[in-house]
């Protein structure tokens, strides 16, 4: 499969031709957050750096201090949907292009980031090695006092992915369920009713 | 009976904790066999580029964590033990020390992601151990046994587990039932394929304990108990039809394999309990044998 590469500082039209399903990688300069930090930003703090369309990975590395610096052990995504509830605030505060993570997004939650021109990225969770293998360096850390899994790491990374576009602008989405059927048929004889 | 200063020579508080240390080690950096095969199976299953690539980049990223002695996962999770001792043993230190001791060590060493927290101020610990934490049961068994078991519990999949309090009557339709709306509520986001260890009976408390300890058989082994088999195979076919497929992307694989223990239950209970393990289902196995104490898996 082609593998559509990315370099942020992404606009508007970089975002706009990705499909569900597409592979992309990424070059360049991307930014974790997770839990705290999204809680921060959208309490209002001012971010430490400008994220206008930028991409925000949803980790918390492994990481260990040596005296050149923090070496990255291993960084997969973690659970994006602990942040659906902040997603669509986030975006409209610090301006991102596109979400690494795992999981997906809530339907309601995938509709907003069509509307906010932003994509969402599907990393392999669990792949904690070889996401660590594409950065190349540890640019920065801000917030390290939220904790190293919840500090905003700023890593610059060479070739991270691939990467499945798993929803789009155009309101694509990998997560729906594809059996209909069966999920509304699980839910309609819910087993723990109140006795 | 075993006389202490014989059994101190084979096992002491120092040579368990190192022991241990290994095990988390070896947990967080190689997966069992039967999980590397499952994989494997589950990828020869996919037609679509795209489950099949989420397999290629979970053996690729296998590979690599091995190569590198590097944590699979960077949720390095937090730990249960599951201890067998035999009751002609006598032990002349605290298990649950020398057990929660290698944390800390292993945590410097691997070294480990720093996950375990105060449950209210959420402050971290720094060490991964706390209190209650890491979370060791400890079973009484026939002779001269001890065996340590370990399960890797990352946060993605814990988080999707649920207790059910069934009606009795509704039987084991519902247990199947109650799987699937865990699966279907959990989506992408447990990592897939999963195993499901479920707990079936006894009471609020025993149910989830037995679905942890479900985990803990290997994938290419049988239930002993026949009606266990066939439920398991038949929650196992109709889990695969929800096409959730690996990393919740869509495919033929959502589950590895489902593992059922039971438990004499109330008349008027029915407790089932599903605790999911991620497709990275890190564990590890100690035992003592000729008078040592070895890592046996992985």
């Amino acid at each position: 499969m082609k593998l559509i590469h990315l370099s942020p500082p992404l606009d508007e039209e970089d975002i706009k031709k990705l499909r569900v399903g597409d592979l992309v990688s990424i070059t360049g300069r991307i930014v974790t957050a997770r839990d705290k930090a999204y809680a921060r930003v959208t309490s209002g703090a001012k971010l430490p750096l400008d994220l206008r369309g930028g991409v925000v990975y949803h980790c918390g590395p492994l990481a260990k201090r040596t005296p050149d610096g923090w070496r990255i052990i291993s960084a997969g995504p973690t659970t994006s949907a602990r942040l659906d509830r902040a997603q669509g605030e986030f975006i409209r505060r610090t301006g991102v292009r596109a979400l690494v993570g795992k999981g997906g997004v809530g339907g309601e939650v995938a509709v907003q980031l069509a509307r906010l021109g932003c994509i969402y990225l599907a990393f392999t969770g669990g792949a904690g090695v070889l996401a660590a293998g594409a950065v190349e360096k540890v640019e920065r850390i801000y917030w390290e006092e939220l904790g190293p899994a919840e500090a905003l790491w700023v890593l610059r990374v060479r070739d991270f992915g691939p990467l499945v576009v798993a929803v789009d602008t155009q309101g694509g989405n990998l997560y729906f369920p594809r059996s209909p059927e069966a999920f509304s048929q699980v839910h309609r004889q819910r087993p723990h009713r109140r006795l | 009976m075993l006389n202490l200063s014989e059994l101190g020579r084979m096992l002491t508080e120092d040579s368990l904790r190192d022991v241990v240390a290994e095990m988390l080690r070896r947990a967080e950096t190689t997966l069992p066999a039967d999980v590397v095969d499952g994989l494997r199976k589950g990828m020869r299953r996919e037609r679509s580029p795209i489950p099949r690539l989420q397999f290629e980049l979970m053996l690729k990223n296998l590979e690599l964590a091995k190569k590198f002695c590097a944590p699979i996962c960077q949720d390095t999770g937090t730990f249960t033990f599951f201890v067998q001792l035999g009751r002609k043993l006598k032990l002349n230190f605290d298990l649950e020390t020398a057990i929660s001791g290698a944390v800390p060590l292993a945590t410097r060493e691997v070294p480990l992601r720093a996950n375990v927290v105060d449950p209210l101020t959420r402050r971290p610990t720094g060490s991964n151990t706390g209190m209650r934490q890491p979370a060791v049961h400890i079973e009484l068994v026939e002779g001269e046994k001890f065996q340590v078991d370990l399960l890797v519990r990352g946060a993605g999949a814990e988080n999707c587990g649920r207790v059910f309090m069934l009606r009795p009557v509704e039987g084991p339709r519902a247990i199947g039932q109650a799987v699937m709306l865990t699966l279907t509520e959990a989506w992408g986001r447990p990592c897939p394929p999963v195993i499901v260890g479920i707990g079936v009976g006894g009471s609020m408390e025993t149910a989830p304990l037995m679905a942890k300890h479900a985990l803990l058989r290997p994938l290419n082994e049988p239930n002993p108990d026949p009606a266990l088999m066939r439920l398991e195979h038949r929650i196992e076919r109709e889990a695969n039809r929800l096409k959730i497929g690996p990393m919740g992307l869509g495919g033929k694989t959502t589950v590895l394999g489902v593992h059922i223990e039971k438990a004499a239950c109330h008349t008027a209970s029915l407790p089932v309990a599903v605790a999911l393990q991620c497709w990275a289902a890190r564990r590890a196995r100690a035992k003592l044998a000729g008078g040592r104490l070895r890592v046996v898996e992985p």
